[in-house]
């Protein structure tokens, strides 16, 4: 089905306009098959936008979009297509598992795929009852099962784990793997940066409808070169001289914070050390997500 | 595409049987059938017909009050309420086609509204028939009137959808549906029958009124049953309103109606953004 096999979702040079409201400029971006990329940003950066735009639910201002090959909004490219809104709604009237044989008979799946997933996502014994009467957790699973009906070749998972217990969390990403694995091309547009840093393989951040950054975590670091933040506790009285020996700011009477690079990190350690015994302990904390994501995100671009 | 179709067909008709669409519905048609034919039995004798017949006329009327209004009450909701729910965006970004949709709504609505008018107007029908007799004429001009009145109310849910997808939201959708039934149902024959009066027996009223009357879904529901039935028309006094016409002017109007109302609630749908 797909006629570029390196890659399965294509946008390039992608622009829309609402009126004289540019929503996004230029954005240009790849999904593998079995990769997982997040999309950050802050609300209103355009991700929710740019993943209609993918969907066909409205049309791009310039650009271009493959999706699996075709053209978004193609009967091709929804059957290729699995889908998870931010906010998942379904027939409060209908049961789990006729929600699901709706959707499943709409992908052309066979109706008996309909019970195996509901088990797979929990809602086994939930099957039977009404989806009004369900959790905010339990419909989000059930978003998540439609997501997982038939093979597709690329996910859009918007906000996945929002409304569900660490537990859930942990089996969505679980499941995320698994759709990697058999290889889905999977974008998660996402919040919760803390989660995404250890289960993605790429970071693409938008600000303001454009692109700011695309790359694995290690280069964007890498690029930034923001500071590794070292905390050292000193021994009782000793704080005072071990600020004058290494510099850095106290901190509650016993700490010292230090920042350094990358590059000058082992350096920083061996003077660490070589202050012998008035040094208590030391806690060393790389760049995170969240501090690259300021960086990007932030107004110094 | 008709798989799709009867799926979406099969899950809305659950939800109208689930929230009590189907059972209020028919509960009202048999209410207010059952009691205008046994309020209005009093004519039989001076015209001499069945009463079946009398029931026949006086349900004309009621139909055309009811069958719109309970098409549009289901449909108001279709697109607008779904967008409002945020159901429709999900459900678009599978490979089925905002026709095949609109299509499946329809099927399943119009179902829940056919059992609603048969039954309703079955009943009250059965119960004239038992009481006051009935003939091969009455019983055809009672199939006639429910095969007319279930055309009307596709003609309304088509209307219906339109009026959803072009109002942003569930509560404006209902008003225009509203305004819709007004206009349709009401004013557009008190403005007719204003310019009749005003004509005075003009070339307004030979010419130009039948064909007005017949453009209107309701009225042409009227004219189908009274020109139907002599003795239908006898009864309900309208015997002289389509006398103007060809036989088919009526029939052609509340058959093309529904495919153009829907046409119309397809492009309107198109415009959607979920």
């Amino acid at each position: 089905m797909m006629d570029n096999p390196t890659h399965a979702l294509i946008v390039e040079n992608l622009g829309k306009r609402y009126g004289k409201m540019e929503v996004l400029k230029g954005i240009g971006i790849t999904v593998a098959p079995g990769e997982r990329v997040a999309l950050l940003g802050h609300n209103g950066a355009g991700k929710s936008t740019l993943i209609k735009l993918i969907l066909g639910l409205t049309h791009p201002s310039s650009g271009r979009i493959s999706v699996a090959g075709h053209a978004p909004g193609s009967t091709a490219a929804r059957t290729a297509t699995a889908y998870l809104p931010e906010q998942v709604a379904f027939h409060k009237s209908l049961t789990g598992r006729e929600q699901l044989t709706l959707f499943a008979r709409l992908a052309g799946e066979h109706p008996k795929t309909v019970m195996p997933l509901l088990d797979r996502v929990g809602l086994g014994p939930a099957a039977q009852q009404r989806i009004g009467t369900w959790s905010k957790g339990m419909r989000q699973r059930l978003g998540l099962a439609q997501a997982l009906l038939g093979h597709r070749h690329v996910a859009l998972l918007d906000e996945p784990t929002s409304g569900l217990d660490p537990m859930s969390r942990h089996d969505l990403y679980a499941i995320i793997d698994e759709m990697a694995a058999n290889g889905t091309a999977v974008l998660i547009a996402s919040h919760a940066l803390t989660e995404l840093e250890a289960r993605t393989d790429r970071i693409a951040i938008m600000r303001r409808g454009e692109l700011v950054a695309d790359d694995t975590l290690a280069r964007l670091s890498a690029r930034a070169a923001l500071p590794t933040r070292i905390r050292l506790t000193a021994r009782e009285g000793a704080a005072d001289h071990v600020q004058a020996q290494l510099g850095g700011t106290r901190v509650n009477g016993c700490s010292v914070d230090l920042q350094c690079t990358t590059d000058q990190k082992m350096a920083q350690l061996s003077r660490i050390s070589g202050l012998g015994e008035v040094v208590r302990d030391v806690e060393m904390a790389p760049p995170s997500l969240e501090d690259l994501y300021r960086h990007y995100c932030g107004e110094g671009m | 595409m008709i798989t799709r179709i009867l799926a979406i067909a099969a899950a809305e008709f659950r939800t109208v049987r689930r929230n009590r669409w189907v059972f209020t519905a028919t509960l009202m048609m048999v209410l207010f059938a059952l009691a205008l034919t046994f309020a209005g039995s009093a004519p039989t004798g001076v015209l001499g017909v069945d009463l079946l017949t009398v029931s026949v006329a006086s349900m004309t009327t009621l139909a055309v009050y009811l069958a719109p209004f309970l098409a549009l009450m289901i449909a108001f909701d279709a697109i607008a309420g779904e967008v409002e729910r945020g159901t429709l965006g999900l459900v678009l970004t599978y490979p089925l086609s905002r026709g095949e949709m609109l299509l499946g709504k329809f099927l399943a609505h119009l179902t829940a509204l056919a059992i609603a008018i048969t039954v309703g107007l079955g009943a009250a029908g059965l119960a004239s028939a038992l009481s006051g007799g009935a003939s091969a004429d009455s019983l055809f001009a009672l199939t006639r009137l429910i095969a007319t009145a279930i055309l009307l109310g596709a003609c309304f849910l088509a209307l219906g959808y339109a009026a959803s997808a072009l109002s942003g939201s569930a509560a404006g959708a209902a008003g225009l549906a509203v305004g819709l039934w007004l206009v349709f149902v009401v004013l557009y024959d008190l403005g007719l029958l204003g310019a009749v009066v005003f004509d005075n027996g003009g070339s307004f009223t030979k010419s130009v009124f039948p064909w007005l009357l017949a453009a209107n879904p309701a009225d042409a529901f009227r004219l189908w049953n009274v020109a139907g039935s002599e003795q239908v028309a006898l009864v309900s006094g309208m015997a002289g309103a389509g006398a103007g016409l060809p036989i088919w002017a009526a029939p052609l109007s509340l058959l093309l109606w529904p495919v153009l109302a829907l046409l119309m609630a397809r492009l309107a749908f198109a415009r959607v953004e979920p």
